[in-house]
């Protein structure tokens, strides 16, 4: 008996739809974010990450009024990220009534915007995103990067070091994007995962990767992640979250069911 | 039929920020004869059949700003007279002592303190356990309460908090919880309840509790 993993679904929020992942070129339109974000609340989902990818930034009106609804019919957790760079992009969210906002390249390019976050609105709701790669060759000891602009370009930065620097600077959890994982289907990159849990003491989410129910047990079994978040296995109805929870508890991992 | 509001819920709002999900899932759990009202004003306050107390940000933020705002008679006041239900760092402000931002004094109506659970937090396997302490955890019941009614002893609700309370005394312990050892998440005297947990955020029983709350004579 204790704490439960979480299952956390993630919806993909492209000029007001559900998309597939980011990574995905032939984009499929997976319904209304509001509707879907009802759907996986009633199906027992622990939490809903709403990512917007919208290209432009003109948009974000329709985010805070997405995030309202979502927020008015849905009584899990939900974070928001996409596009926050500023303590008044986090203020609108929450008082939107998002829990928690997710922090990414904002948090490269002026990671005291981390330290600001967290000293105003409590490191609770902030969770920083790492899009990681590895970048260590065949043979050489594992060495995993933060790769910006969809994991087009790399940055120099230790995705490990990162981790830990952020979780020095006040970020309550790390949201981990393998990137060269994400929309592949072959399951999350293990190896990254596992270092980064290792070296934090807040909760990790495991993302990028899930194809299959068996991806989001080794996330928890051998990635030690706290969390996992997947998108399109639960968006087109290949599984529920009902089924990833029965899944997951057959195989020793404490759930909410 | 005419719109007849009965009964009133006040929500505290002292300046600290969101409350935007703990109204609506009031709201959700409350009929149309209820009234969910978020405010600072003690007439507000005073006026209201029942009150809510929800803790926001750091304890020194939070009890800091509850006396700026003049809110501490008020509180205590609502605490002697009608039913009253604080959440998450809410339960914390209404201890003793919290060990957090280095030692603050707060409002004292159950006698204990508020810990750290620790950055090298360990079960009993020695196993290194994250801190906060977040998502969903298991809750004994470990006394018969109107605010547990149809909620089911062992249920999971929503937890994102580093600091615990620790009441000096037992009878006022509602419920428990286990995260490396076994603390208290739920305490219960008179027409006081509070829990360390979010309702807000704990889908159908969280909800049930609010309906709970919004039901209750504040009779333990």
């Amino acid at each position: 008996m204790g704490l439960a993993k979480r299952i956390i679904p993630c919806l993909d929020v492209d000029n007001g739809r559900v998309v597939k992942g980011v990574q995905f070129v032939d984009i499929r339109d997976a319904g209304d974010p509001v509707e879907v974000a009802k759907r996986y609340n009633d199906q027992g989902a622990d939490e809903i990450t709403f990512l917007d990818i919208t290209a432009s930034s003109d948009d974000r009106g329709t985010t805070i009024h997405m995030v309202e609804a979502i927020a008015s019919e849905v009584f899990i957790p939900l974070t928001v990220g996409g596009g926050i760079r500023t303590c008044d992009d986090i203020r609108n969210m929450l008082n939107a009534g998002a829990d928690k906002v997710s922090i990414n390249t904002a948090a490269i390019f002026n990671p005291e915007f981390v330290k600001e976050a967290a000293e105003r609105f409590g490191s609770q709701c902030i969770v920083v995103a790492i899009d990681a790669k590895k970048v260590s060759e065949e043979g050489e000891t594992d060495r995993w990067e933060i790769f910006t602009h969809g994991g087009r370009k790399p940055t120099g930065i230790d995705a490990v070091e990162w981790a830990k620097k952020m979780v020095d600077l006040g970020a309550g959890e790390i949201l981990l994007t393998s990137m060269d994982r994400d929309g592949m289907k072959n399951g999350f990159d293990l190896g990254v995962t596992r270092a980064i849990s290792d070296a934090v003491h807040v909760p990790v989410i495991a993302s990028g990767g899930v194809g299959n129910l068996q991806h989001l047990v080794d996330g928890v079994t051998e990635g030690k992640a706290d969390a996992v978040l997947a998108a399109s296995i639960f968006h087109f109805g290949e599984y529920s979250i009902q089924e990833a929870k029965e899944t997951m508890q057959a195989a020793g991992i404490e759930m909410r069911l | 039929m005419t719109n007849k509001t009965t009964s009133t819920v006040a929500v505290i709002d002292y300046g600290m920020g969101n409350l935007h999900s703990v109204a609506k899932a009031l709201e959700h759990a409350a009929d149309d004869t209820t009234k969910v009202i978020v405010t600072s004003d003690p007439a507000l306050i005073d006026a209201a059949d029942r009150v809510l107390l929800p803790g926001v940000g750091a304890i020194r933020d939070c009890v800091g700003e509850m006396h700026k705002q003049g809110l501490v008679p008020t509180i205590r006041k609502a605490m002697r007279e009608k039913p009253f239900l604080a959440i998450c760092v809410g339960i914390q402000s209404l201890m003793s002592h919290s060990e957090e931002n280095k030692g603050v004094d707060c409002l004292g109506h159950f006698d204990g303190n508020a810990l750290f659970f620790g950055e090298n937090h360990k079960d009993n396997a020695g196993q290194k356990l994250k801190v906060p302490h977040m998502g969903w955890n298991q809750v004994n019941q470990t006394i018969d309460h109107p605010l547990w009614k149809d909620i089911d002893s062992g249920a999971r609700f929503y937890f994102v908090h580093s600091y615990f309370v620790v009441p000096e005394h037992a009878s006022e312990v509602a419920g428990t919880c286990e995260y490396g050892h076994e603390f208290c998440v739920a305490l219960a005297r008179d027409n006081v309840f509070a829990v360390q947990f979010h309702p807000e955020k704990s889908h159908k029983d969280g909800l049930q509790l609010y309906k709970n709350f919004i039901h209750w004579d504040g009779k333990p």
